[in-house]
């Protein structure tokens, strides 16, 4: 009886023939649609931002966006928002996350209630407080009501930064603490409740708990929620804008600004690669600093 | 005409080969056991056979049909899976139906089948429940069902019985054997059990990294098997092994001297006997007892002759006790001698 | 040691069980209030007649409820259709991006193949780009294209936000679902296709489901790449955003509540789903 024998085809035939053939062909919708529409847009973003109008290369956009009045501000605003948004989003989520992990009699009501602002758009959370701060709002009303102060606070306008900005942080994260909760709360339920049991055994308080053995086996999760976090942080853009308008300049206004009413796609793209920058610079320290050695967490 | 052949297949997983030339023939109504620890290619065998994955080399054959580049769906099998694989979000009835649907059967012989299969393994009380309402042994018999009514000429079985509890694992073996017996398929069936191997195969391919080691009935693999690996993982508890040397017609071990296979001068050679088949009282070995397991039925004893343990059974009313010197006889028909080098039998029996 | 002094402590303890119960209590009440007060707040401000919003100080409850406000807001120049357009890219941005990028979800589940972890990380990755910045660039391309000023291209903008997620969603999702069930029915007779959509794709419904409402989701409220991309075929977001500086304050506030709606039906939907969004396991 005859014995067939396989020969190894020569590649790329071996490829088309071979088992590969068809998840490889699943994927390559998404791989072409992904690079289209990511990796050919940076590159263009970096490409125009070294160009000129009329095609030239040179450093005139960067140049211009340098010597912007609104630069400076803009970067300091948009560095500011992170530095204060980001921490206090994750320790509140972090609580969040905690409380419903302890699974107490009516914790699923609680999450989904936690996780509505989940669905809300960073321009409608910015109307939503827009009512709240606004003068004739709801806080002025509250406060004026409870004889905090006599007359309405102008709390959004250019004379009050502070409470401008911290409407803004307020806005952010009302709406965008759902976000690291989700992430975080995935990341709990993923360590093996004997730790906990454990913990609790040898006597360690909550807080002690919560320092020592929780938040060390958190880190990837935590890593992963503040990267996110502070990428949607460096994009903040419709928030500022329904809040405070124009008053408090950040970076992803002012590419929007300088493409739609400057017209001037070239220093837009500047503005596009400086965000990139800072993202991926971000984004690698975070790995850097929530790097978890191989088998520290008994994986 | 229902028969497989597994000619010179082989199966390589990245860089392991999984399966190294093995040839195999399955005849027509036979239930043939694969049997072997995990990672031995059993399962990888079944699954080339029912297409589940590409061979590398080599042909598989059903009937006369070379199936080996067929899809499943053309190769007219049937298989129960080790999960059972029991689609979930149908009832029991279209799940027992499944295969005939897809062949495109009519209505009212799919009807008639199903009820067939239904009484066959007693589900009728459950035609219209679905599978997370069943316990886990009803899950495995709708496995069955769906398998068996689809009248395919080979019925493939992947540890279908692993996933039961002890006693309804007993209960389902004598059930699937007395199924094989009314419904005479020819059956190809994987397990690491070799319980159910002995109790359920026509014949046994005992195999090992990728080959088969032995093929036999199930009495000759006890009774000879080919090495001491089958010896060994065949009979629970596994066959002793002592060793000795050839010296003139002699077996001389540490401990003892018995006549041994003629013309192995000088070989360094292995003992092979099961513990059943040692006597207690007198004979040729010289042992001390170190435990006593009463089991009910009978004792397991714990001996040791010379530097090694052995099993020995006895009666359950021995009076022998730890520490006791004894003699032990084995029935010089049912040693299986070894070539120490190579683990292999030396010579045919008697 | 007396019989007393067990009994003590174990009231003690007990009480202190309480009173940590309490404070459980109360802080995840302030936090549910905290999340859904303003909710109700802006509702409040839209469900109130227009002249209400310039009183001050505003009225707490429902007092002065008419649908005057969101009237006006619906009837504005250029609401519905943008309405209409968001509606449509919502939806067409769901069904571009199961097309696309469940197949892909399906293979990370089913094979492997040479390049599958490199293929993860990617996709890793390509979820912490900026995407809506990426439109300025694609706004050129577009132009060029002639595609500037249209749905498809905020479509594209849109799919490509949502696939990376699309992908880890569909692939937990499947890879939940067994890989013997597909098997058993091959050998019951399917074709491989055919136990995909005979089993597979039944059992995975619910997690394509929510795939699906993220995408709308995503789709609905992204307001960036929607107001660089489109000048009058705007989406919802970017007609508000358009006129934040122009329009008056109820307009705003009509505009925000009815951006919410939908988001408040989806997060239901969605629940059991919300932790497989960014990534199966982290």
């Amino acid at each position: 009886m005859a014995v067939r024998a396989r020969r190894a085809l020569p590649f790329p035939a071996a490829i088309v023939r071979s088992e590969a053939a068809l998840p490889l062909g699943l994927l390559a919708p998404t791989v072409i649609f992904l690079s289209l529409l990511i990796l050919v847009p940076i590159a263009q973003a970096v490409l125009l931002s070294f160009q000129a109008a009329d095609g030239t290369f040179g450093l005139d956009a960067y140049k211009r966006m340098f010597n912007d009045t609104a630069f400076a501000d803009s970067f300091r605003n948009t560095i500011l928002l992170l530095i204060a948004i980001v921490p206090i989003q994750t320790v509140l989520a972090l609580g969040m996350a905690l409380l419903i992990h302890s699974r107490f009699p009516g914790h699923g009501i609680f999450l989904y209630i936690y996780a509505i602002p989940l669905a809300i758009s960073d321009l409608a959370a910015g109307i939503v407080w827009l009512s709240i701060f606004t003068d004739q709002g709801y806080l002025n009303t509250i406060l004026t009501g409870l004889g905090v102060i006599k007359e309405p606070m102008a709390f959004l306008s250019y004379e009050n930064l502070q409470w401008l900005f911290t409407a803004v942080v307020v806005a952010e994260s009302w709406r965008a603490t759902a976000l690291v909760l989700v992430i975080l709360l995935a990341g709990l339920q993923l360590i093996p409740r004997e730790y906990f049991e454990a913990a609790e055994l040898f006597g360690a308080s909550r807080v002690k708990r919560t320092l020592l053995v929780v938040l060390p086996m958190l880190k990837p999760s935590l890593q992963s929620a503040l990267i996110i976090r502070t990428i949607f942080a460096f994009n903040a853009f419709a928030v500022v804008l329904a809040l405070a308008g124009r008053q408090l300049p950040v970076l992803g206004y002012e590419a929007y600004d300088w493409y739609y009413n400057n017209r001037n796609s070239n220093v837009a793209a500047a503005f596009a690669t400086l965000i990139l920058a800072l993202t991926i610079a971000t984004t690698v320290t975070y790995l850097r600093l929530f790097r978890v050695r191989e088998g520290e967490l008994g994986k | 005409m229902s028969s497989v052949a597994f000619e010179s297949v082989r199966k390589i997983f990245g860089k392991t080969t999984a399966l190294k030339d093995v040839d195999l023939v399955v005849r027509d109504g036979e239930f043939m056991v694969l049997l072997g620890p995990s990672g031995c290619g059993k399962t990888t065998l079944l699954r080339c056979l029912a297409g589940l994955e590409r061979i590398d080399g080599g042909t598989v054959r059903i009937g006369d049909r070379d199936v080996s580049d067929l899809p499943p769906r053309d190769r007219h099998i049937a298989m129960v899976f080790q999960s059972y694989a029991v689609f979930p979000h149908m009832k029991v009835y279209d799940n027992i139906a499944f295969g005939l649907r897809m062949r495109k059967k009519p209505k009212a012989e799919v009807e008639r089948r199903v009820k067939e299969g239904a009484a066959l393994l007693q589900l009728e009380p459950f035609l219209d429940r679905y599978p997370a309402q069943l316990s886990g042994g009803q899950r495995q018999r709708v496995a069955v069902a769906r398998a068996i009514v689809t009248d395919a000429p080979v019925l493939l079985m992947d540890e279908p019985l692993s996933n039961l509890d002890a006693l309804l694992r007993l209960h389902a073996r004598a059930e699937l054997k007395r199924l094989h017996g009314e419904v005479k398929r020819t059956t190809v069936y994987v397990t690491h059990d070799q319980i159910e191997a002995l109790s359920m195969g026509d014949r046994i391919a005992v195999m090992r990294e990728g080959q088969i080691v032995q093929l036999d009935t199930p009495s000759a693999l006890y009774d000879r098997p080919a090495d001491v690996f089958v010896g060994s993982f065949i009979g629970s508890p596994p066959m002793n092994f002592l060793k000795c040397r050839a010296r003139n017609g002699t077996a001389v071990g540490e401990a003892f001297e018995v006549p041994g296979p003629p013309g192995m001068d000088g070989k360094e050679m292995l003992l092979g006997i099961r513990p059943e088949n040692i006597r207690t009282g007198e004979g040729p070995f010289r042992g001390r007892v170190l435990v006593v397991e009463p089991l009910g039925s009978h004792a397991l004893l714990t001996v040791m002759v010379g530097n090694e343990s052995i099993k020995v059974v006895a009666p359950a009313d021995t009076t022998l006790r730890a520490d006791e010197e004894l003699r032990l006889a084995p029935e010089p028909h049912k040693i299986r001698w070894m070539d120490a080098a190579s683990g292999k039998a030396l010579v045919a029996p008697h | 040691m007396t019989a007393a002094a067990p009994a003590l402590r174990r009231r003690s303890a007990s009480r202190r069980v309480v009173v940590d119960r309490i404070l459980l209590y109360a802080a995840a009440v302030f936090l549910a209030l905290w999340t859904l007060i303003p909710i109700y707040l802006i509702a409040l401000a839209a469900f109130s007649d227009r002249a209400a919003i310039y009183e001050f100080p505003k009225p707490l409850l429902p007092t002065r409820f008419s649908t005057d406000t969101m009237t006006f807001f619906v009837n504005s120049t250029g609401v519905l259709p943008s309405v209409r357009n968001s509606i449509i890219v919502a939806l067409s941005t769901i069904v571009l991006g199961l097309l696309i990028g469940a197949p892909a979800g399906y293979a990370l589940a089913r094979f492997r193949f040479p390049g599958r972890d490199g293929f993860q990380v990617g996709v890793l990755i390509s979820k912490m780009f900026p995407i809506a910045i990426l439109s300025i660039p694609l706004a050129v391309t577009f132009i060029d294209l002639g595609l500037y000023d249209s749905l498809i291209a905020v479509i594209l903008v849109h799919t490509a936000m949502v696939l990376p997620f699309v992908v880890i969603v569909t692939s937990g999702v499947f890879l939940a679902v067994s890989r013997e069930l597909e098997e058993a029915a091959q050998t019951l007779g399917t074709s491989r296709f055919g136990a995909f959509t005979r089993i597979a794709l039944p059992l995975a419904l619910p997690g394509l489901a929510a795939a699906a409402i993220f995408s709308f989701v995503t789709s609905w409220n992204e307001v960036f790449a929607a107001t660089i991309l489109t000048v009058r075929n705007t989406t919802l977001p970017a007609q508000v955003l358009a006129s934040l500086n122009i329009s008056p304050l109820y307009f705003r506030f009509a505009g925000g509540f009815f951006m919410i709606i939908p988001s408040l039906f989806f997060i239901f939907f969605m629940r059991k789903y919300l932790f497989n969004l960014w990534g199966p396991g982290r």
